[in-house]
């Protein structure tokens, strides 16, 4: 299982090992540019929402590219952008513990409670 | 848990069509391949950028000039996608990058070839981006959550690019002669190479199904490949021209058009490097890189400046 | 009268044509691809404003004009373009520059032009400021973080003053046709607002360098016609062609 390869390939996806190559390395990057995650508030009314990422040097270029990028087509109207080393995610593998206990408090919500017709609409 | 079990609670998601995302558990290999594919793709839309962008200050009309610039700048926004959702792997783009020009990636074989006349911007949007799309509406849906998801935003953007492809060559099959004669010739040129997009035959890969049990891919090239013809063998005859393949025939037993045989010694050359314009391909796309050296170091550089000064104020 | 209006709408024209084709020479090319997107998004919004003044010119002109006729069949001597605009991309520090220098401009003439008493002009010029205000954001920050950025950058931004400097002063000088706004009313203003930018930029103002100019005239730096070539060789090779 682990030492398969793919041979086949798709569009943008020839294996290595066909592909010839060369010894050209490019000078190191010591300085790239960070990560930033960005968050398009597509319409007035509704909350941001994560669109994608993008580098940038600073905290006004990213806002700018993420204006370039993602709202090329209309999409936003507000762009919130943090630099993705600030972001925390919760782990996967905590999903039970973090995730599970909601599932059976289900008078949380409000079809648990049968009410006579007459209140229909609470 | 061992391994065992994680490969088999993977193959479960996979098989009940749930995502995979970033943090969660998936094997090496599935990894591997997600980030060869994913920054394969985006090294394609990039490099892709420049056997059109070659025409921007060429195009024939100002209207034509401004649905250009559009689109191959929408190709670097595609880029720039594919390269987020392969760093969600951890891979960073420099990497990728540096892959690319030391030619240990590759990228589409297509954009090796020259665009040569302003016929070959209508003959890439149509059969290029026309190929390119069957295989992203498939990608939609791959396994993987963020691939899948920048392929959702790619199609939704893509969708004017082989429309505006058609209608050029539309305009061209009406013209003058010599338009005519420029269009037959970008098709003839540009239609190979397209078929060769999709990868070579089914019955030549061994291993083949690992990636359909993943579901990174959900077709196979020789279905994508079919479904790609039968489709452009029917819209050629609005323009009133012919593809390049005298084989090509619809069959009535098997509702598909037949079709020649691929050059595959042409493809893996092309890939190996000897096509018409890798060398060009790469040289720009390095030379693009170390020209911008000083400018990235130099906002870098202003950045940590203005943040010391924030912190000293 | 109204040919000084024709004039005036097609200097308009190419001026933001030729930035517009300049700019979009680095689409593939940019020092990284947000970048990248960036300068081509530019030169889009160039080229859209590029298209409203021809097409208003057109119907000034009359008869066969078109937007297509008026970018693609007339002559080094009949383009009306700045100089500034012309002169090569150079590095990106040269781009940046030529980029700040003019859209500083651009906003302070558009902030007249949408004033003016031309309707039609008025129109054009409060849709494009919008835009202009953008390219002057951008521009401007890019000026400050590569003149303050490295002592490379810096000396690449002082290299880049001094070859583009000496077509600012044009700007400000009225052509015979150039009737509707008064550009040199926007010197000090522009001057004022180029002086603070640099100083932010940790970058010397030039003083007493001599103008170039001419390119309102028809009468333009050698670049121009290779320009030309490149933009109008289908229409040229093939008369009368729908495209």
């Amino acid at each position: 299982m682990n030492n398969f390869f793919i041979k086949k390939f798709f569009y943008g996806d020839i294996p290595e090992e066909k592909g010839g190559g060369s010894d050209y390395q490019t000078k190191h990057d010591s300085t790239s540019w960070p990560l930033w995650e960005v968050f398009i508030r597509s319409k007035q009314g509704l909350d941001h929402k994560h669109a994608g990422s993008l580098h940038a040097a600073d905290a006004q270029m990213a806002i700018e590219n993420a204006r370039d990028v993602y709202t090329r087509r209309m999409e936003g109207v507000s762009i919130w952008v943090v630099e993705s080393k600030y972001i925390t995610a919760s782990n996967p593998e905590e999903a039970g513990e973090l995730y599970e206990p909601a599932a059976d408090k289900i008078y949380r919500h409000p079809t648990f409670y049968q009410l006579p017709d007459e209140v229909n609409h609470m | 848990m061992p391994v065992q079990n994680f490969e088999e609670l993977f193959q479960q998601k996979i098989d009940n069509e749930i995502k995979i995302e970033p943090k969660d558990w998936m094997p090496d290999a599935y990894r591997k391949t997600n980030i060869r594919q994913i920054s394969q793709h985006a090294h394609s839309e990039i490099v892709g950028m420049l056997p059109e962008g070659n025409w921007i200050s060429r195009a024939p009309s100002l209207k034509r000039k401004a649905i250009l610039i559009a689109k191959v700048q929408d190709e670097a926004g595609h880029g720039l996608y594919l390269y987020s959702a392969a760093e969600t792997l951890g891979m960073s783009r420099d990497e990728m990058i540096n892959d690319l020009h030391s030619g240990k990636a590759k990228y589409s074989s297509i954009f090796n070839y020259p665009s040569l006349t302003w016929a070959d911007m209508g003959a890439i949007g149509w059969l290029v981006d026309g190929a390119a799309i069957l295989n992203q509406v498939m990608l939609c849906r791959t396994s993987y959550g963020p691939y899948a998801r920048a392929m959702v935003r790619i199609c939704k953007e893509e969708s004017f690019h082989q429309r505006q492809g058609f209608e050029t060559l539309l305009v061209l099959s009406r013209g003058t002669e010599e338009q005519k004669a420029m269009c037959q010739d970008a098709i003839n040129r540009w239609w190979w190479p397209s078929l060769m997009m999709f990868g070579p035959r089914d019955s030549e890969s061994t291993n083949s199904d690992q990636s359909m049990k993943w579901k990174i891919k959900r077709k196979t090239n020789d279905e994508l490949r079919q479904n790609f013809i039968d489709m452009i063998a029917e819209q050629i005859k609005v323009l009133g021209m012919t593809l390049p393949d005298p084989a090509l025939k619809w069959n009535e037993e098997r509702k598909h058009y037949d079709f020649g045989e691929i050059d595959w010694n042409e493809f893996w050359n092309v890939v190996k490097g000897n096509g018409p314009c890798n060398k060009q391909r790469i040289n720009a796309r390095r030379k693009a890189h170390e020209d911008g050296q000083w400018v990235r170091e130099a906002a870098m550089a202003y950045a940590e400046k203005k943040q010391s000064k924030t912190k000293a104020a | 009268m109204k040919s000084n209006l024709i004039d005036y709408t097609l200097h308009l024209a190419d001026t933001a044509l030729i930035l517009s084709q300049r700019n979009s020479e680095w689409c593939g090319h940019g020092p990284i691809l947000e970048q990248d997107i960036a300068i081509t998004n530019i030169s889009l919004d160039l080229l859209g404003q590029a298209r409203n003044f021809y097409q208003y010119a057109a119907t000034l002109t009359g008869g066969e004009a078109t937007e297509d006729s008026l970018a693609y069949l007339r002559t080094e001597r009949e383009f009306k373009n700045l100089l500034l605009v012309e002169q090569e991309n150079g590095d990106w520090g040269q781009t940046i520059l030529r980029q700040y220098l003019f859209s500083q401009f651009q906003y302070l003439m558009f902030e007249k032009l949408q004033q003016c008493s031309d309707e039609q002009l008025a129109a054009i010029a409060s849709k494009s400021i919008k835009e202009t205000a953008y390219h002057l954001r951008w521009s401007s920050e890019w000026v400050c973080r590569l003149g303050d950025g490295t002592k490379e950058s810096h000396e690449r931004m002082l290299l880049a003053i001094e070859e583009l400097w000496r077509y600012t002063g044009e700007m400000f000088e009225s052509a015979v046709y150039e009737t509707i706004i008064n550009v040199a009313s926007l010197k000090e203003d522009w001057m004022q607002r180029v002086s603070a930018v640099f100083s932010e930029a940790t970058l010397p103002v030039p003083e007493n360098v001599f103008m170039q100019t001419g390119g309102k005239k028809g009468i333009h730096t050698e670049l121009l016609g290779f320009m030309l070539t490149e933009l109008q060789y289908v229409q040229r090779t093939y008369p009368g062609a729908e495209w």
